[in-house]
């Protein structure tokens, strides 16, 4: 054990054996149980960056109806024998037409309107006999907000049989629905989250307590409760991060999948409600985004949750 | 260095398996601990190693009373003193190299800056052809000298060997004591602890005779 000078140093550097395996993890690597703990992460991670994506797509779909039914109304005109359903269609247009922030009118004709009947009644039906309201569209200019409910008591005072639809209770409905998905979205992300948090807590105990052996001797050989800790720690990162990426990534490539189902198959009837409902089914960047966040997010978890565990297991064994 | 006084020590409620412990280690020492299988050897030298906090008494290590240590000071208390365990306690998913180099390693010190030292730490106890190996394929004796070199290299203050002899041949045992008295004539303070009465008298050296719980110095 003497101090080699400049001229030995390297010549006992060049007699070393090459092949020496190094900085091995002190940690014994139970493989069985870090592959369970990986596969649990990865179908957790896969899971919550599912919901993830199913938030930002509901999140963004509903703003597409928000904006797209709020730029829009309706005027009916229920026919009554009494009056000259006609005239009041007229009177009507006229009457929107004078307000202010109303971009466009336009009156939906009777042809048009029958049209829309027809997937209920069939065709070859002749719907003069039946007394099929009227329907007026009318564009309200973006970012305007015009005084609707006077418009709507005129309306009603001038023409008794109209009825001013805003189409409010139904954006109502459908931001209810949002938010609905969202906040299930969310609170299934957190009880993910919550549930690996779990499941690396335990796996690093069962780690701590196989490897009690080891703990102790590294303990006695000068390392302090910070190099331990770190030693776990850099282990389960990697197991969270190895877990979190293979669901992360298995949850785009789901994501994106249906993105392309959904657009190969959007010739069909059903496609078309979907996208009715979910707009071009895609989530964009802000919804790969929320994926990766969340496959971090877990990894980070894993390495925090398992840093606490074994500095709370060192603490009851000194 | 090390000052027990009075010291007594019971497991939960049953009896006191050390009582009334008084002794000191000087730096620079050399001693046998010694006494029948099973009169508490391996308790005495954990609780020099803090691995056990006695019942009662006074533990005073490098001039502190260890009953108000804090981690740190605890921590690096132990990185002044090397400890070969009599099962070696080696590390078994790890090779020889690595087993020697943890108390380097754990330190936070560089593979590269300590390479040189390990290897020729390893050679030094025989243990050249074998640093590749992983302890269960390792013989009894060659277990010894890992656990040795391991103990050795941090270059501590206080050497703890507990039955360090005892698997290894006789030829082997006389080699390893004089590898612990050279390493007390550089300073090294050594305690080894042995029933091996034929190791003892290879060399003379004071004896702490733990018979019944009790603790006499046999100069």
């Amino acid at each position: 054990m003497h101090e080699p000078d400049g001229h030995e140093h390297e010549h006992e550097e060049r007699a070393l054996p090459s092949n020496l395996r190094r900085d091995q993890p002190l940690v014994p690597v139970d493989s069985v149980a870090g592959r369970a703990l990986m596969a649990v992460i990865a179908i957790l991670t896969f899971l919550a960056a599912l919901s993830a994506g199913a938030a930002v797509l509901a999140a963004r779909a509903s703003e597409q109806w928000r904006g797209a039914v709020a730029n829009e109304m309706t005027i009916q005109i229920r026919p009554d024998s009494r009056r000259d359903t006609q005239s009041d269609v007229a009177r009507a247009v006229a009457m929107a037409q004078a307000v202010d922030g109303i971009e466009a009118v336009r009156a939906v004709p009777k042809a048009e309107s029958d049209k829309l009947l027809e997937p209920w009644l069939g065709t070859g039906l002749d719907l003069v006999e039946l007394p099929v309201p009227r329907l007026i569209v009318l564009k309200l200019k973006s970012n305007a907000s015009p005084d609707l409910a006077s418009f709507g008591a005129a309306l009603r005072r001038e023409l008794p049989t109209a009825i001013l639809d805003d189409h409010r209770l139904w954006v109502r409905r459908l931001s209810t629905m949002a938010s609905t998905i969202i906040l299930s979205g969310t609170v299934v992300v957190l009880l993910v989250l919550t549930a690996a948090a779990l499941a690396v807590a335990f796996a690093t105990r069962g780690a701590m307590a196989g490897s009690r052996d080891s703990v102790e001797v590294l303990h006695l050989v000068g390392a302090n409760d910070a190099f331990i800790a770190r030693e776990f720690q850099s282990r389960f990162v990697r197991l969270g991060l190895r877990g979190g990426a293979i669901g992360g990534l298995a949850a785009i490539v789901v994501i994106a999948l249906l993105g392309w189902l959904a657009s190969s198959l959007s010739a069909a009837p059903e496609a078309e409600q979907l996208q009715a409902l979910f707009g071009a089914f895609e989530i964009g960047w802000s919804g790969y985004a929320a994926v990766i966040l969340v496959a971090t997010v877990v990894a980070a978890i894993a390495g925090l949750v398992s840093r606490f565990t074994v500095r709370h297991y060192l603490r009851i064994l000194a | 260095m090390v000052r027990f006084e009075n010291v007594g020590l019971r497991y939960g409620m049953g009896p006191e398996v050390l009582k009334d412990i008084n002794f000191s280690i000087a730096p620079r020492s050399f001693q046998y601990l010694t006494g029948p299988s099973g009169a508490g050897k391996t308790t005495l030298m954990r609780l020099v190693l803090m691995a056990l906090k006695p019942t009662r008494g006074l533990v005073n290590l490098f001039g502190q009373d260890v009953s108000r240590l804090d981690a740190d000071t605890l921590t690096a208390f132990r990185r002044r003193m090397g400890v070969v365990f009599q099962d070696f306690r080696l590390l078994d998913h790890l090779t020889v190299y690595e087993n020697v180099a943890l108390p380097l390693r754990v330190l936070g010190k560089e593979e590269t800056s300590y390479r040189a030292e390990v290897v020729e730490l390893l050679r030094w106890v025989g243990l050249g052809e074998r640093m590749h190996a992983v302890p269960p394929v390792l013989s009894g004796g060659e277990k010894q000298r890992a656990a040795i070199a391991r103990a050795l290299i941090g270059r501590p203050e206080l050497l703890l060997a507990d039955e360090p002899t005892g698997n290894v041949d006789p030829g082997l045992g006389r080699r390893l004591l004089r590898l612990f008295m050279e390493l007390q004539s550089l300073g090294t303070a050594v305690v080894i602890a042995t029933h091996d009465l034929t190791l003892m008298e290879l060399y003379d050296a004071p004896r702490l005779v733990l018979a019944d719980g009790h603790l006499h110095v046999d100069a």
